[in-house]
């Protein structure tokens, strides 16, 4: 682009004129003009509300009511002080390694399956993306009729096969790993084609070599492609846990329509820290400043699980 | 690689930006002067045919309805409201919530201003009453319903556990108390073996309160559960009815609420006017199986609706035309009969027309005597603005001892707890 301006351009050489002016503007500001677009946005959208929000948790600020009281760091003061926010917290670190250990070990497997040579291999890789395209609303109103107590089809197999009836959403477990199915179903697949793209990218000769030395399919997958895709585990684990630790609309639809739907179940068994958030700033009291401090805190709470699980991951052996 | 002139290109958006906009404006003010006015409801009350009479007797107005589930509805209500705009020019308003709302009249129409005043007459006092602004300076909405309270029960399954299933006998069994409600509870569960008696204990609880002289507030909206006896004596029946296996531990409006009406796990369930409605549609192959008997301790409301015009509405004076054309007597007989939400207009329950009425479904039983003996006996009760959470709040407790989380002392003394920071 620059190369093709350059060519409009008047003579360099020429004394100073309109033209002159016109064609170094051109040349330092047409580059800041051109990305601007995409920083005014980010600006607008991304960071003003990111640095509003900071303002008004520094405040007591309900939307109902005109007062906005600067109290200072009182509001995470008393979040810190909440023994539901802890319990939030474990209970979202305990959905998300529920959700994406299994998840991103699966979705390993799968991807190590499709690289090999399968009847119908578009088939199978395009329908790896099928829960991902589905609704999150949809899958978690279906979700919750399959754990359902008593009409449930999970509960119906279960009853057949001999073992119990569970309450899924009574006990604290068995909520954890309902609403970690429903995570693991949608982000499976996509995580599986990310991988299988990497996988891809591996040298085939690296194999040929690892048969050489007599190594199988399985030492293959832990010992070359897993080392050499590190990049993309790295990438997949941040991302997961990001999504993960943000997790809203399935335990929301989970719980239903009712209290529980904020709460998390009655003993807050399945509050995850969104819903946490939600239930102060979007019920009763509309304590928005409040809310704006439980955002806050996820967000340093996101920051430092991510950066541990980069380290973590860090530590598989490299390729180079 | 194409070449591009930033010029051209900037021109190119901001001519789309241009036309975009233009766009927008030429179909937001229409050159007719037709008057859109919106109605956002939570469920469905039944509105439509009215709306489609009334848009026929005035071809100015366009009428849209919007629903959305129960408590989404109210978030948003107080959301729109909060940041001026977003709300409907009608809104609906359950009675749990509308303290909540007269204690800010300013974000409301005053429907005095409309004339409502003459109109006073038309409800139930204490409905009219519900409605009108803490200071009694407004009346911010117009009644639709009211939940004078029944009790509906399963002939068939009170049959297999030997007790009578007349409706007249099923009222005597439980006419002076709940404590009798709750003997017959036992009974049905020993002779069923365990089966449930009622499908959630927060209804069970919610209903007892309701009926006492003053609820989980004071006047002067100060929370009162701790101190309030007919509280805790309502708490401490339901966990005896819990902790006998009578729940069936269900909450209201999940999936599993509904699909047991069709399965017929349980044999009783409160019913206020509107609830005959949710049972018939989650169960339609039920018809001739449910009856309904009156409930314990006599009347009481539960639940039922007004209809407010926020301020940020741009049409008042057609809104308000509507509305007070909607909840006129003959209009709310005709959703009565289409969806049994019950009238809150005392004209009707002299009617004989009226009262008269059966309703098939519930093996003729005669709802318009039935609910309206219910309405017109309650005693009304003070709620204040976060009644619906206080209750709530209780509900979550019930349902910690419902799930064998806590004994029932550690649910209440968390429930007080929870309370202490409203």
């Amino acid at each position: 682009m620059a190369i093709a301006t350059k060519g409009r351009a008047p003579n360099p050489r020429k004394p100073a004129t309109a033209g002159r002016l016109r064609y170094r503007l051109d040349l330092h500001a047409s580059p800041y003009l051109y990305i601007a677009p995409f920083f005014v946005l980010f600006a607008a959208f991304g960071l003003f509300p990111l640095a509003f929000t900071a303002w008004v948790s520094l405040h007591d600020w309900s939307l109902l009511s005109d007062e906005h009281v600067f109290v200072g760091a009182e509001n995470y003061a008393n979040l810190l002080t909440d023994g539901y926010f802890w319990n939030a917290l474990v209970n979202t670190m305990s959905i998300l390694a529920l959700a994406t250990v299994p998840q991103l070990l699966a979705a390993l497997c799968l991807a190590h399956l499709l690289t090999f040579r399968l009847r119908g291999q578009t088939f199978f890789r395009m329908g790896m993306l099928l829960p991902n395209v589905a609704s999150v609303v949809a899958v978690a109103v279906i979700f919750s009729q399959l754990f359902g107590r008593d009409f449930g089809l999970i509960n119906w197999v279960l009853e057949a096969l001999g073992a119990g009836r569970i309450d899924w959403q009574a006990g604290r477990a068995s909520s954890h790993v309902a609403i970690a199915v429903m995570v693991a179903w949608k982000w499976t697949g996509y995580n599986t084609l990310i991988y299988l793209a990497a996988m891809q990218a591996v040298p085939r000769e690296v194999y040929e070599a690892a048969r050489l030395d007599g190594a199988g399919r399985l030492s293959q997958l832990f010992r070359v492609t897993v080392p050499m895709i590190r990049p993309t585990i790295v990438f997949t684990v941040i991302v997961s846990t990001i999504y993960g630790l943000q997790i809203f609309a399935e335990p929301q639809l989970f719980g239903g329509a009712g209290a529980s739907g904020v709460t998390g179940g009655p003993s807050r068994q399945f509050q995850t820290l969104t819903l946490y958030l939600y239930e102060h700033g979007f019920n009763r009291g509309f304590e928005f400043g409040y809310a704006s401090a439980v955002a806050w805190t996820m967000f340093a709470v996101i920051v430092v699980i991510a950066l541990l699980n980069y380290l973590l991951v860090k530590r598989i052996r490299s390729s180079s | 690689m194409l070449k591009r002139n930033p010029f051209r290109t900037a021109l190119a958006v901001g001519t789309a930006a241009a036309l975009a906009a233009a766009g927008g404006a030429c179909s937001s003010e229409s050159e007719d002067d037709t008057v859109n006015l919106t109605v956002g409801l939570f469920g469905d009350f039944g509105f439509g045919p009215l709306y489609e009479e009334y848009m026929e007797a005035n071809p100015g107005i366009v009428i849209e309805e919007r629903i959305a589930e129960f408590a989404d509805h109210h978030t948003n209500l107080t959301t729109h409201l909060a940041t001026g705009s977003g709300a409907a020019d009608i809104e609906a308003v359950e009675v749990g919530y509308i303290s909540q709302y007269t204690a800010e009249p300013d974000r409301f129409h005053n429907l005095l201003d409309y004339g409502a005043g003459d109109l006073e007459d038309r409800w139930l006092d204490w409905k009219w009453q519900q409605g009108l602004a803490t200071d009694g300076g407004a009346q911010i909405g117009l009644g639709t319903d009211v939940g004078g309270m029944a009790m509906c029960y399963r002939r068939d399954l009170f049959e297999a556990a030997g007790l009578p299933t007349e409706r007249d006998e099923v009222s005597a069994l439980w006419a002076e108390s709940w404590e009798d409600y709750v003997e017959v509870g036992h009974d049905y569960v020993e002779a069923t073996g365990g089966e449930y008696f009622f499908e959630s204990s927060g209804n069970m609880f919610r209903a007892m309160v309701e009926q006492a002289e003053q609820g989980v507030y004071d006047r002067d909206d100060n929370i009162v559960v701790d101190s309030n006896p007919a509280v805790k004596e309502s708490w401490d029946l339901t966990v005896e009815a819990v902790e006998a296996g009578m729940s069936n531990q269900l909450e209201a409006w999940t999936p599993e609420w509904n699909a047991s009406f069709t399965e017929g796990t349980f044999a009783t369930i409160i019913c206020p006017a509107w609830m005959t409605t949710y049972i018939e549609t989650n169960a339609p192959d039920a018809a001739g199986l449910w009856d309904i008997a009156t409930v314990p301790g006599g009347a009481g409301n539960m639940g039922g609706s007004h209809l407010v015009l926020p301020a940020q509405g741009e049409h008042p004076e057609e809104a308000y035309e509507f509305i007070e054309w909607l909840t006129a007597p003959e209009q709310q007989l005709k959703v009565f009969e289409e969806t049994g939400n019950f009238p809150s207009t005392p004209e009707l329950y002299e009617d004989e027309a009226f009262t008269g009425m059966t309703a098939e479904y519930f093996n003729e039983a005669p709802v318009g005597e039935i609910f309206t003996d219910s309405a017109e006996s309650v005693e009304p009760q003070y709620q204040g603005p976060l009644q619906g959470d206080v209750l709530s709040t209780i509900g979550a407790g019930l349902g910690r001892i419902e799930e064998g989380a806590q004994s029932p002392d550690e649910a209440w003394q968390q429930v007080l707890s929870d309370l202490e920071s409203f």
